[in-house]
């Protein structure tokens, strides 16, 4: 073990997955940086500092910074791993997903369903996404409940950085399109990151707290917040079962239901506005397959339906934050119905 | 260049298969028996052929709504594309594909798409393995999808990194129903794909040995590093925008003139026969051959297996 942050995490995790395959590429805006500049290539290394020195070690050819397209990035990384390549892209903000939207949703995630399941299209696409850095309405959004509700996507969102490392492996080796989240918020997070090979399988959540009554499903930025609301809640005698889902699709329902089966509440927190997503639909999960264990109604703390703002006091007001985790859990613990 | 016998006659082959296919498939859709939207590629043989008969497995093409000749002329097998577009789990793509999503990548054949303008990028990437191999990749696209910005982007991104990918444009003067003098604001397509920097020709996209010859200059161009090219070819379109499109955008005659004038097989006959390379026997044998094969492929579609619903969620990666 050694303690590392989240961003070196992922550099080092693409590092080792390019020296272990050939075949493995990547592309994206800005990874290397500074070409056709005075400054030379490698000026930035990636604005997020998750490529650096890859494209000094693995030359143009592997490390391909690609102007401002982000069709093209995902429509190029798409080609070349149904040709025979393992492409990484790199979206520098989840919220150009409006301008690749197309090639993920109609052409990666369709391929090998249309063509008869006869192709493969080893590509993963990290996106970095979330709220925090008041980037305000465009540079700020999470976008894991539109590739969710996408048929033939994973979805991954890890929020540790030895989580980083194992999701990322398994991304990177996985033979179908996986959309990697990386919470910007997150880059600078530490923590112990085993070493060696280490790949976590997809579909397995993590258990952060354990307790008897309150189940607290979280992904992302959003599990350090309710492990803060956690450790509150403990010392007035509140036991949270936190549950990190790690990724959204697919889904570990066993860990979700076998939790609410023995707390019998429910607090879903999700760095999203409240309809149609992540939260609304593991509250339909458990409302259909654990009905009869519930004894309160479900609560959900997302942000408002409303755009991202700018001002700091505005977007501190948006995101689903400790205290608002620790009142919802508070309403679950005194409701009598 | 000058072709041998035998790659005339499978030139011949294979615009008359993509042919034969189109009208048979026409004259089906009528009897209700096979679903969805369909496009037909009748009149355009000349252009799918004249390039393709330059690849191999190991180069790729990426194509569009209007695929059938495409595939046929990169390979794809005939009776599994017919039992595909008629739903069939024994279709090249078990039946959940259709007409618009046929793909083979086994062949290099990357896949139709449903989505206008959608292609390029993909052959972009795809031109990313073939730089590695030794190959090419080619993009092909309508007059409609080079106005979509996916082209642009695909067609920068493939000049900045000196890819061996060719954008051929096919222009059949008709983006669905509106014709191309409204809809593409360049000069041309060709002029279009020059200011993106890269090399771009013009050839008559009904005459196969026009686009043969063009597209085998541009493959060597390609090959030896010197990045992307274009080029576009002029051709017709047989028949509607999809099967059933009443094609009221027509001018009067218009479709019985470009059948009689500017038809892409009748033209090959003439020129192979006057040449003496090929005398009409031998054409006259191969449409024989080609008809048995559609009928075949029919025939085998009709009674081929159909799908059920317990193969709804195959191959989705996780279903819930």
């Amino acid at each position: 073990m050694a303690t590392k942050m989240i961003r070196d995490v992922i550099v080092e995790t693409i590092d080792a997955e390019m020296a272990r395959d050939p075949d493995v590429i990547m592309l994206g805006e800005d990874i290397v940086g500074g070409n056709g500049s005075a400054g030379g290539p490698e000026a930035i290394g990636g604005i997020w500092s998750t490529s650096t020195g890859l494209w000094a070690k693995y030359g143009p050819d592997r490390v391909i910074d690609t102007p401002i397209s982000e069709s093209a990035i995902i429509g190029a990384a798409a080609g070349a791993s149904l040709s025979g390549k393992r492409a990484i892209a790199e979206i520098m903000f989840a919220d150009f997903i409006g301008v690749c939207l197309d090639q993920i949703w109609n052409q990666v995630a369709k391929f090998r369903y249309m063509f008869g399941g006869k192709s493969r299209c080893p590509v993963t696409i990290r996106m970095i996404y979330g709220a925090g850095f008041n980037a305000a309405a465009q540079h700020s959004q999470a976008i894991h409940g539109m590739v969710t509700a996408m048929p033939g996507l994973k979805v991954v969102m890890p929020a540790t950085p030895a989580d980083a490392k194992g999701l990322l492996t398994a991304a990177i080796r996985d033979d179908d399109p996986v959309i990697f989240l990386e919470h910007k918020a997150l880059y600078a997070t530490k923590g112990d990151v085993p070493e060696g090979e280490y790949v976590l399988p997809f579909g397995h959540a993590r258990q952060v707290t354990q307790g008897d009554d309150v189940t607290i499903l979280a992904t992302g930025l959003m599990v350090s917040f309710a492990e803060a609301a956690a450790r509150n809640l403990a010392e007035e005698g509140i036991g949270c079962d936190l549950i990190d889902l790690r990724t959204t699709s697919p889904l570990d329902e066993e860990a979700i239901l076998d939790s609410v089966e023995r707390t019998g509440r429910l607090l879903i927190v999700d760095e999203s506005p409240p309809r149609c997503g992540l939260a609304t639909d593991l509250a339909a999960l458990v409302a259909s397959k654990a009905f009869a264990s519930l004894r309160a109604p479900v609560e959900m703390v997302t942000g408002p339906h409303s755009p991202i703002p700018f001002a700091r006091e505005l977007e501190a007001a948006w995101l689903p934050s400790r205290d608002k985790i620790e009142a919802a859990a508070l309403r679950l613990m005194s409701y009598r119905g | 260049m000058q072709l041998s016998r035998d790659a005339l006659l499978r030139a011949y082959r294979q615009m008359k298969t993509i042919r034969a296919f189109e009208d048979r498939l026409h004259d089906e859709i009528q009897t209700g028996e096979i679903a969805g939207f369909t496009h037909l590629y009748a009149g355009q043989e000349a252009c799918a052929v004249g390039v393709c008969e330059h690849l191999g497995p190991k180069d790729y093409i990426v194509s569009t709504h209007r695929g059938h000749g495409h595939c046929i002329a990169k390979g794809c097998d005939v009776i599994g594309m017919m039992k595909e577009i008629y739903g069939s789990r024994e279709g090249l793509c078990k039946g959940r594909g259709g007409s618009m999503h046929i793909a083979d990548v086994e062949v290099g054949m990357l896949g139709a798409n449903g989505i206008v303008g959608a292609g390029a990028p993909l052959a972009v990437g795809a031109g990313i393995t073939a730089k590695g191999n030794g190959t090419v990749s080619i993009a092909f696209s309508g007059d409609g999808a080079c106005n979509q910005g996916t082209t642009f982007e695909a067609m920068n991104l493939a000049v900045v990194l000196k890819l061996p990918v060719i954008f051929v444009f096919e222009n059949n003067h008709y983006s669905e129903h509106t014709g191309v003098a409204y809809a593409v604001g360049a000069e041309s397509m060709a002029a279009r794909a020059a200011a993106f920097g890269m090399r771009a020709e013009m050839a008559d996209g009904i005459d196969f040995f026009a686009v043969h010859d063009a597209m085998g200059e541009l493959i060597d161009y390609c090959k030896a590093g010197n990045g992307p090219a274009a080029i576009e070819l002029d051709t017709e379109r047989f028949f509607g925008h999809f099967e059933g499109d009443p094609q009221r955008y027509r001018g009067p005659g218009e479709l019985d003139r470009i059948r009689a004038e500017r038809d892409c097989l009748a033209l090959f006959r003439r020129k192979v026969t006057e040449a003496g390379l090929l005398e009409h026997g031998d054409i006259d044998a191969v449409d024989e051959e080609v008809m048995a094969l559609i009928d075949r492929a029919v025939a085998e579609a009709k009674a081929a297996e159909r799908p059920g619903a317990e193969h709804v969620v195959e191959d989705v990666y996780i279903s819930y």
